[in-house]
């Protein structure tokens, strides 16, 4: 691992629900989007990425939600080797994972306990389960009275309330949030990372890549930050750096 | 896969006929369109091969015998020919009955023929050869020119020729026709999936987010292909039948001399085969036009 670096990691690979191990990812020949990135997220921690636009935070999500392979280095989630992952096994491996996008992605022309069930579908999840499921998920987001609502008929927050509890329902080891709080007022951008912390005291991992400085420095959480495609910092409890 | 998840599969499929309108639409009438043309081709080239068939039937070859030759003999060529792979059908016609026949189409109800006191054709007994192919009609005639017995071959080598490339041209133009009519089918159809389906690509990307399978993605659009192609093909079945009918009938009262020239194939003839090719090429374009447009999404 490149730059300032506070964590000492050093124990056994079963303790970890995320590690990358020198992993650079080009996309075309010139600057790479990662360069040598080793770092390693234990289970249960909560942790902030965060950096400038380049900085090659949405290639991580990509690479961990095994959408992108990395050009060289190695990278396990949840145990799982991605590098040497076949191509249909990438559905059982996401899911195991939750994830929430700054656009919500919600199916549009299906409502908030649709959208939340499909989750639960994808996995063969009986009916019976589904029926019982989601209402006690939609309860958790504080939407528990809006599960007729098709997506446009939601506040941001909202839609992406639904997002979690869609991330949520199958109680994932690992939540991977993209920008969750992007689209949000200040408002609704605490009470989703509340949540997001809430469910992180209940034994969740939780990384989330942000841009949002007064949550990362309010929050006190593990804090990576990268520039141009390394890290540059990982520090418990650590505060946003600027990059100048 | 649990038995909730096929009919939830199912649902989609079905219900996404429905959300897609427009594209449905689009898709069907492009389905239809097509297999209306390939309906029409067909309809019309099996009429033609229809008609050329029977007036094949009618062209036979007529084998003569030397004077001195035995009944037996006669039998045994009879005998011979029959169990030849390109002889439809043989008839005997003896000595007597070709008179008669001659008497019959040239002298009619006159009494020319009645000066004749023996008959004038006692050496015309012949057989008449049916074929079930009139391109192999030289092949049959050097067959029969080398038998023992027989006296003279006739035929008609320009008939059978004009009847063996009438059939040979038709043969060509369907397939041509066809391949033609398939390219622009799937041309066509390819663009309007690709289109219906773009729009649903985020669709698409979200389910293989969240874990979803190829399988699990796929089948609602497969289903929703396939019940497309299925209304697609019927319609064009529905049109055709109803168009063929009345061609018939119209043909049939304004121009009475064409329908004595010229047999039709009947209706229901055509359409037993016509219906499952139809049906099997509409459910079988929807099938492979969903399943290969949504196969580019998926790699997510």
């Amino acid at each position: 691992m490149r730059g300032t670096t506070k964590r000492r990691v050093g124990s056994t690979k079963d303790e970890y629900a995320i590690r990358l191990e020198n992993v650079c990812k080009a996309y075309t020949v010139g600057i790479p989007a990662l360069d040598d990135v080793s770092l390693h997220v234990k289970k249960g921690e909560f942790v902030f990425i965060v950096g400038d636009s380049g900085s090659g935070k949405s290639t991580l999500i990509k690479l961990l939600l095994r959408e992108l392979v990395p050009t060289s280095g190695k990278i396990y989630v949840n145990g799982m080797d991605l590098v040497r992952m076949k191509r249909h096994n990438i559905p059982k491996f996401r899911r195991r994972l939750g994830v929430v996008f700054q656009d919500f992605r919600l199916l549009k022309d299906r409502n908030v306990y649709e959208n939340v069930a499909f989750a639960q579908r994808i996995i063969q999840m009986p009916n019976r389960e589904i029926r019982k499921n989601v209402p006690a998920i939609l309860s958790v987001v504080g939407l528990a009275g809006k599960y007729k609502a098709k997506p446009k008929q939601l506040s941001g927050g909202e839609q992406q309330r639904v997002a979690l509890a869609r991330a949520l329902i199958n109680k994932p080891d690992l939540l991977l949030c993209d920008e969750p709080t992007g689209n949000l007022d200040p408002k609704n951008s605490w009470d989703i990372m509340n949540l997001l912390d809430k469910i992180n005291s209940n034994g969740t991992t939780v990384l989330v890549v942000t841009h949002n400085r007064e949550i990362v420095n309010a929050m006190q959480k593990r804090v990576i930050t990268m520039k141009k495609g390394i890290v540059v910092s990982d520090e418990e409890e650590g505060e946003y750096i600027d990059e100048d | 896969m649990r038995i909730n998840t096929l009919f939830y599969c199912l649902g989609q499929g079905i219900r996404n006929i429905f959300k897609n309108k427009w594209f449905t639409l689009a898709s069907i009438a492009t389905i239809s369109a097509c297999l209306f043309l390939f309906g029409l081709f067909y309809s019309i080239l099996q009429n033609f091969q229809y008609m050329v068939k029977t007036a094949q039937e009618g062209v036979s070859v007529t084998v003569f015998f030397d004077e001195d030759i035995s009944e037996a003999r006669v039998e045994e060529i009879g005998e011979m020919l029959k169990r030849r792979v390109e002889v439809r059908d043989i008839q005997y016609v003896s000595a007597d009955e070709t008179w008669e026949n001659f008497k019959e189409e040239y002298f009619g109800d006159t009494d020319y023929a009645e000066g004749f006191t023996e008959n004038p054709l006692a050496d015309c007994a012949h057989y008449d050869i049916y074929m079930n192919d009139v391109s192999m009609q030289s092949t049959l005639v050097t067959y029969l020119e080398a038998l023992d017995g027989v006296s003279r071959v006739n035929r008609s080598a320009v008939t059978a020729q004009m009847l063996s490339g009438v059939n040979s041209i038709i043969g060509y133009v369907s397939i041509a026709i066809i391949v033609i009519l398939f390219a622009v089918s799937i041309f066509l159809i390819s663009n309007t999936v690709t289109i219906g389906i773009s729009v649903r690509k985020e669709e698409i990307q979200i389910m293989k987010y969240i874990g979803a399978t190829d399988f699990f993605v796929r089948a609602p659009f497969v289903i929703e292909g396939m019940i497309i192609g299925f209304i697609g093909s019927l319609l064009p079945l529905a049109a055709i039948y109803l168009l063929y009918n009345q061609a018939m009938l119209y043909v049939a009262e304004r121009f009475p001399y064409l329908s004595q020239l010229m047999q039709f194939l009947d209706v229901n003839v055509i359409f037993q085969t016509l219906i499952p090719v139809c049906i099997g090429l509409g459910v079988g374009i929807g099938f492979l036009g969903s399943f290969t447009t949504v196969r580019k999404h998926l790699r997510v």
